[in-house]
């Protein structure tokens, strides 16, 4: 597997989540990704830089351009610095929220797209890989 | 402490139009006087300079925040919101102050010459002043900037939320662009209030300008459907292309029985036959 290109995007205010899905919109398209897998994955990173903005405190976005015998594709991680989740599995039910949303942010996110790694614990932020193949 | 002792304020005083003039200059240099006209900027330079004399003059210290410089703090109130007003940046603004310090040094500089420690004194206490007024000018230019940016916010808000009659009974919202949820708020507010005032049967939302349906959107969308429903109309949500449709179904999002059409002319048919209307081609 070979990377092609990657970058960094702040993900700290509200303005900073309309342009992580713009970059990674512009970032599809360079991949040559349809339309439907395009808005999947974009309605992901929506989903997943607000949870960073909102609960993690503010973080970063890292995309890299994967190039994996012949296909293409496009690896984004959300990290913050911030509390952590405590019960991973309850984090990953559907309808489970701790703020007023309606808790399919993560699991939507997961059925969304290829790849999806959750990695997390107290005290210690969050971070979480996502990733769609051409 | 007085900021500059008596004998500075005199000197300054019987040099103000030489200050005025060589301060201009400053403001030229630098590129700070954009769009000012010259007669205002000079009324507004010799305003200030009498100003801060007849603070110091009263014995004024470097605390700007006292009484004794309210005047000169409401100058430069006004000076800030008029500057933020023609589109200058805060930089600009704040060198109207700083760039009097360099003729106001060197006037300090030529009158003590001879008395170096009292030089040194009087230059300290007079660059602690000037920060200070520059200081405040920057904060109020930046309140006045926010005041500005708000208004064009609010302004944005409303012309973007147009409520459309699209039939006697029938209206339409389209939304466009990122439904953040101050905007969503104010989107819900005008559609429900445009039902009461027409009296209307059915509402069409339609997201056909919307690129991302998240579940945040999607929650903003249920509260007015379900809004909507509580004032006894229907409604119908179109523009919901094949992509969003299953995106929707992935992200698990139950749309509540809401009924969803792919785009306007589907939704207003739906509206046209629920209230009984029916279109037939003249032959
Ligand atoms: N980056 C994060 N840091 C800390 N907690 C998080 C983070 N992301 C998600 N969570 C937790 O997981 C829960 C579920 O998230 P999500 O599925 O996006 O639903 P929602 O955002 O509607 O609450 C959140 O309510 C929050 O408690
Ligand atoms: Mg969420």
């Amino acid at each position: 597997m070979n990377v092609r290109s990657s970058g960094s995007q702040p993900v700290r205010v509200e303005q900073d989540v309309v342009m992580a899905r713009q970059v990674s919109r512009k970032l599809a398209q360079d991949c040559g990704m349809r339309l439907i897998d395009l808005t999947k994955l974009v309605t992901a990173v929506s989903e997943l830089a607000r949870n960073t903005m909102v609960y993690g405190g503010g973080g970063d976005m890292d995309w890299q351009i994967l190039d994996d015998n012949g296909r293409t594709g496009l690896r984004l991680t959300f990290r913050d610095e911030g509390p952590g989740i405590p019960d991973i599995k309850l984090a990953m039910t559907d309808g489970w929220t701790s703020g007023g949303g309606l808790g399919l942010g993560l699991t939507g996110a997961k059925r969304l797209v290829d790849e999806f790694e959750l990695d997390t614990a107290p005290g210690a932020g969050t971070r979480v890989t996502i990733t769609r193949w051409t | 402490m007085a900021a500059l002792g008596q004998h500075a304020v005199s000197k300054v005083k019987n040099a103000e139009s030489q200050l005025v003039q060589e301060w201009i200059a400053a403001l030229e240099a630098s590129g700070g006087t954009r769009n000012v006209k010259g007669d205002e900027l000079k009324a507004d330079t010799r305003e200030f300079l009498q100003l801060i004399t007849s603070s110091l003059e009263n014995g004024a210290g470097t605390a700007i925040g006292a009484a004794q410089w309210e005047d000169t703090r409401q100058f430069l109130e006004r000076l800030s919101r008029n500057r933020a007003q023609m589109g200058q940046d805060s930089s600009q603004t704040a060198n109207f102050i700083f760039a009097l310090k360099g003729p106001f040094f060197a006037l300090l500089q030529k009158e003590f010459a001879s008395e170096p420690q009292l030089l040194a004194e009087q230059l300290l206490q007079a660059s602690e002043l000037f920060d200070a007024l520059g200081l405040h000018t920057i904060r109020t230019y930046q309140a006045s900037r926010e005041a500005v940016i708000r208004r064009q916010q609010e302004e944005l808000l409303e012309l973007s939320t147009p409520v459309v009659k699209l039939w006697d009974g029938v209206l339409a919202l389209p939304m466009i662009g990122t439904l953040d949820s101050q905007r969503t708020q104010v989107v819900m507010e005008s559609l429900l209030q445009r039902i009461v005032d027409t009296g209307s049967e059915i509402a069409i939302i339609d997201i056909t300008g919307v690129p991302t349906v998240d579940t945040l959107v999607a929650q903003h969308l249920l509260k007015t459907v379900t809004a909507i429903r509580l004032m006894g109309a229907d409604c119908i949500i179109s523009g919901v292309r094949p992509q969003i449709a299953q995106t929707i179904v992935h992200l698990g999002l139950d749309l509540q029985g809401v009924v969803t059409k792919a785009n306007l002319a589907d939704a207003l048919a739906l509206a046209m036959r629920r209230l009984g209307v029916t279109f037939t081609k003249a032959q």
